[in-house]
Formats: C-alpha cells, sequence, structure tokens
C-alpha cells in the first residue's frame, strides 16, 4: 500500500510542533533529572553525524567527490565557518572534482 | 505593537536575512530529497513551511521515498528533532514569565538552530517581537528553496544535482563539529557515530533494515551510553 503524502507531513509537522511548543508553554523551571539531560543534549550530535555518514559519499555521483567533501567541510566546520560556507564549500568541492572523476 | 515592539521586529527582520539566505542555498537540496521521494512542489513547499527542520525534513523525506509506515515517520520526527526539546526548554528561560501562551506558541512553531542561537544571545528577556521578526524573514527562504529544489532538481544537469546534494551534509558537520571540537566527549561521540553508521550500513543483517531504522536505534544507543558513561555536570552550558 501507497502512504499519504500529506499525511506525513501533518505527522511530520504536528510532531515537530509539540516538541517544541509543549517545553515552551509547560516548562518553567530547568530540566534537572541529569540522565535525561546528558542524553537530549547528545542526541543532535549522534543522529546529525550518523544521517552524514556514509550517506554523504553515497549522495554524490563519485563516492571520491564526496569523500572530498566531507574532509573539506570537517575542516572548515573545525576552523568555525559556519553554516553557509560550509554548505557551499562541500557543494563546490563536488562540482570541481566530478569535471575530472 | 508598541513603537519599543517595532524596534524589535525590525531588528530581527534584519537579523534574520542572512539566515533565510542561508537556508535558500540549503533548502534547495532539501527539496531535491523531497523530490527523490516522489513529493510535488507543493508538497516540499507544505512540508518546509510546516516543519522548519533540516534534519527532521530530511529523514522523513528518506522514510516517504521508502514508504515506511507512518509511526516510523512520527518516531523519527521525534528523534532527528529532539534537540528542539532542549532548545525549547532554554529558551523558554528567555522569555518573561509574562509572556502569554499564544505568543509561546509562535515562537515554539520556528525554533530552528539557527533562531534559537541568535535568540539565546539576546541580552535580557527575548522580546517575542524580535523572534517573530527573524520568522518573517526567514521563513520563506526555507520553504521557497524546498520549493524550487523539487522543481529544478529535475531541469538541473546530474552533476549540479550531485553537488547540490552535499550541501545539507554540509550544514550539519557546521553544527556537529564546532561542538565536537570544544568538548572531547561530543567529538569521540560524533567519530564513534560515523563509524558505527558506516558498519551498520555495511554488516549483512543490520544492513537489510532501512536507513531511517537505522538511525533511530544508533542515535538511541550512542546517546543513552554517552549519557550514562559521560553525564553533564549541571554548571556545563549545553
Amino acid at each position: 500500500m501507497k502512504h499519504d503524502p500529506y499525511i506525513y507531513i501533518l505527522i511530520m509537522a504536528s510532531v515537530s510542533f509539540l516538541i517544541r511548543v509543549l517545553p515552551l508553554t509547560l516548562i518553567r523551571k530547568p530540566i534537572t533529572n541529569r540522565f535525561l539531560k546528558s542524553f537530549l543534549y547528545y542526541v543532535p550530535y549522534a543522529t546529525l553525524a550518523v544521517m552524514t555518514f556514509p550517506a554523504i559519499i553515497q549522495a554524490t555521483q563519485s563516492p571520491l567527490a564526496g569523500a572530498a567533501a566531507l574532509v573539506i567541510g570537517i575542516i572548515l566546520a573545525w576552523m568555525n565557518a559556519g553554516l553557509f560556507p560550509v554548505a557551499v564549500t562541500c557543494c563546490m568541492v563536488v562540482l570541481i572534482l566530478e569535471l575530472f572523476l | 505593537m508598541k513603537t519599543e515592539d517595532r524596534k524589535e521586529y525590525l531588528e530581527g527582520m534584519k537579523d534574520g536575512i542572512p539566515i533565510g539566505t542561508g537556508y535558500f542555498a540549503v533548502a534547495f537540496s532539501l527539496g531535491i530529497a523531497a523530490r527523490n521521494a516522489g513529493l510535488t512542489p507543493f508538497q516540499g513547499f507544505l512540508a518546509s513551511l510546516s516543519t522548519n527542520a533540516s534534519a527532521g525534513e530530511y529523514a522523513v523525506f528518506t522514510l516517504i521515498a521508502q514508504n515506511a509506515p507512518y509511526i516510523e515517520c512520527a518516531v523519527m520526527t521525534l528523534i532527528a528533532n529532539a534537540r528542539y526539546l532542549l532548545m525549547s526548554a532554554a529558551l523558554s528561560q528567555k522569555l518573561h514569565p509574562d509572556v502569554p501562551v499564544a505568543k509561546r506558541i509562535l515562537i515554539g512553531f520556528d525554533v530552528t538552530d539557527e533562531l534559537f542561537g541568535i535568540g539565546i544571545a539576546r541580552k535580557g528577556w527575548l522580546d517575542p517581537w524580535y523572534f517573530y521578526g527573524a520568522m518573517t524573514s526567514s521563513i520563506p527562504g526555507w520553504a521557497i528553496g524546498t520549493m524550487l529544489g523539487v522543481i529544478m532538481g529535475n531541469l538541473l544537469p546530474a552533476r549540479i544535482v550531485s553537488a547540490l546534494s552535499v550541501a545539507l551534509y554540509g550544514m550539519f558537520l557546521a553544527i556537529i563539529i564546532p561542538p565536537a571540537r570544544e568538548n572531547r566527549i561530543v567529538g569521540v561521540l560524533v567519530a564513534v557515530s560515523f563509524l558505527l553508521s558506516w558498519l551498520c550500513s555495511v554488516l549483512p543483517a543490520v544492513s537489510a533494515l532501512s536507513s531511517g531504522t537505522r538511525t533511530i536505534i544508533l542515535t538511541i544507543g550512542i546517546s543513552t551510553i554517552a549519557a550514562l558513561l559521560f553525564p553533564r555536570k549541571d554548571e556545563e552550558a549545553s
């Protein structure tokens, strides 16, 4: 059975909305449970890292270009280059390398 | 609107412009992911306008491409956007206790990494109007960029699409690498996540699972172990 895209979008939007609105409206005091706090702190790094690799080398036509974008992206991000410059440079690296690969 | 609020609103709009520009480029690559999942330009526009989340939307688009169950979509959104729970909790401390619920709900609609960043950086209480100003100038870039990604992804040469498809990963790197540099535990966690994610994509039994399911399992597993081994001290800023 093919699922309905609009229901996917509705679920995604509703869950995202609740995640953001509930703490803002309900929690007036800081979270004190140490495990929960630590778990939530680590979640974004784990999830973004898992989604980035190895996907980045599978997204490009040539895996080598994706790997180069990963390495250069990490170096630039390490130097605190910011969201936009890192994203654009990764694109440029793939664009230029795939002219030759 | 009071004069002071108008000033805050305009200032927010100004600070939101570079954010909206960055969103536009990244959303374009998100639109390509939406197109690969079979979404129409309008569906891509609607998804970005209503959700405002890069990683969360990207994860859900990969699930849509796989025709995954709805429950997996809900769990994936919860996991990929779990950081907003923390950000909103932190942001709630920046709002004057008198800020009414309706205004809090509107702020909650668009708590993103970037708007959280500029919101938390305000001195003293955060005036909701400042946040609304930043929303006004950044949301269109996100939604329209996604829509154009769906439309133009079809027209652009494969080489350009290939290049643009890494923009999102570049943005993810820009979010996770600077804290990984500052905090050795986060650095090790990122490296371990890369390694395990790669292992799970090649190991026979595990690689048969959908990439969305693997992301959920790895995220919960890695974060739980990190929280048990390295619980955060109260005074550490997040």
